[in-house]
C-alpha cells in the first residue's frame, strides 16, 4: 500500500498486496472517501463488495501462475454522484464472455466464479479492457 | 485481519451445533480458509450432523465465503446432515438473492426457526 487509509484522498492509486491488511486497507480508502461524500451503508456495501472481488479476481485469476508477491493496482475516484475505481492486474487478462453463469442450475453447486455476478449486480457500469487485465466499474449514488 | 485464533464459536445443544462469526466481515480469505476447515472438523464429529450458521453481526460477505459455504453444505449431505443459516442481514441475504444461493440453501430469520425447522 502506498499510503495509510486513514489519510484516504477522494482520488488515489494504490498498489495492493495480495494479504488481508493490505486489501482491507486499500478497501477502506475508498469506503472513507465516499462516507466523507455521504453514501448510503448500502452504497457502501455495495461499492466495498465490487472493490474486494475484483482485487480478489486480479490476485487469483488475473495472477495465476505469477509470483504471489505482485501487486494489484487499484486506482479511485470518489465524487458526490460517482464512486469510479479501475482494478489492474500484470497478468494475460481474460475474457469476460468466457466465465460461466455461476446462477444456472449446472453451476449453481460451483465453488468459484460468483465474483464479476456480484460486481455486475451492485455497480452501475462495468467495462473490461481488450487484454481482460483491467475492470473499470463505476458506482452512481441513487437519487 | 488473518489470525491464527479461531474465527467462530460454536456451541451445541443436544445434536445441534450451532456455528456463529467472531468477525463482522467475512472476507479475508485465509479466516475464509480456516472458518472452512474448523466447520469440516465439526461437521466430522457426527454421524449425521445437524448445523445451524447463524449470520448475527456479520455485515460483510465475500463469494469466496459463499463457496466455503457451499462446501460445507456438500460435507453436510455426504454425511446425511442437515445445514441451515439464519440471522442473515438483508444486505447480505441480497447477495445470496443475486446468486441464487437462497434457493440453495435452508435459510432462516432465526436460529430457533433454523433449529425447528431441523428433522
Amino acid at each position: 500500500m502506498s499510503r495509510a487509509s486513514t489519510q484516504a484522498p477522494d482520488s488515489d492509486r494504490l498498489a495492493v498486496c495480495n494479504d488481508g491488511p493490505s486489501i482491507d486497507a486499500a478497501e477502506a480508502a475508498v469506503i472513507l472517501a465516499a462516507e466523507r461524500h455521504g453514501y448510503t451503508k448500502a452504497s457502501l456495501f455495495a461499492v466495498r463488495l465490487a472493490v474486494h472481488e475484483a482485487l480478489m479476481n486480479g490476485f487469483k485469476h488475473g495472477h495465476r501462475g505469477l509470483p504471489a508477491s505482485l501487486p494489484v493496482t487499484l486506482s479511485y475516484k470518489v465524487k458526490d454522484r460517482t464512486i469510479e475505481c479501475t482494478i489492474e492486474d500484470q497478468g494475460p487478462g481474460f475474457t469476460p464472455q468466457d466465465v460461466p453463469d455461476p446462477t444456472l442450475e449446472e453451476n449453481i453447486e460451483r465453488g468459484s466464479g460468483r465474483g464479476l455476478l456480484l460486481i455486475r449486480a451492485y455497480m452501475s457500469r462495468v467495462e473490461h479492457n481488450t487484454k481482460g487485465n483491467r475492470v473499470t466499474m463505476v458506482y452512481e449514488k441513487p437519487d | 485481519m488473518a489470525s491464527t485464533e479461531s474465527r467462530i464459536k460454536v456451541r451445541r445443544n443436544g445434536d445441534v451445533m450451532q456455528v456463529e462469526f467472531v468477525d463482522r466481515n467475512i472476507l479475508d480469505e485465509s479466516n475464509i480458509q480456516m472458518i472452512r476447515d474448523e466447520i469440516a472438523g465439526i461437521i466430522d464429529s457426527a454421524p449425521n450432523p445437524k448445523l445451524i450458521i447463524s449470520f448475527q453481526g456479520v455485515e460483510h460477505l465475500s463469494s469466496a465465503a459463499l463457496g466455503a459455504l457451499i462446501a460445507v453444505n456438500n460435507q453436510v449431505r455426504t454425511r446425511s446432515g442437515q445445514l441451515r443459516l439464519a440471522h442473515i442481514d438483508p444486505q447480505i441475504y441480497e447477495v445470496f438473492m443475486i446468486t441464487r444461493l437462497n434457493k440453495l440453501f435452508s435459510i432462516h430469520a432465526t436460529a430457533d426457526e433454523a433449529v425447528k425447522s431441523l428433522k
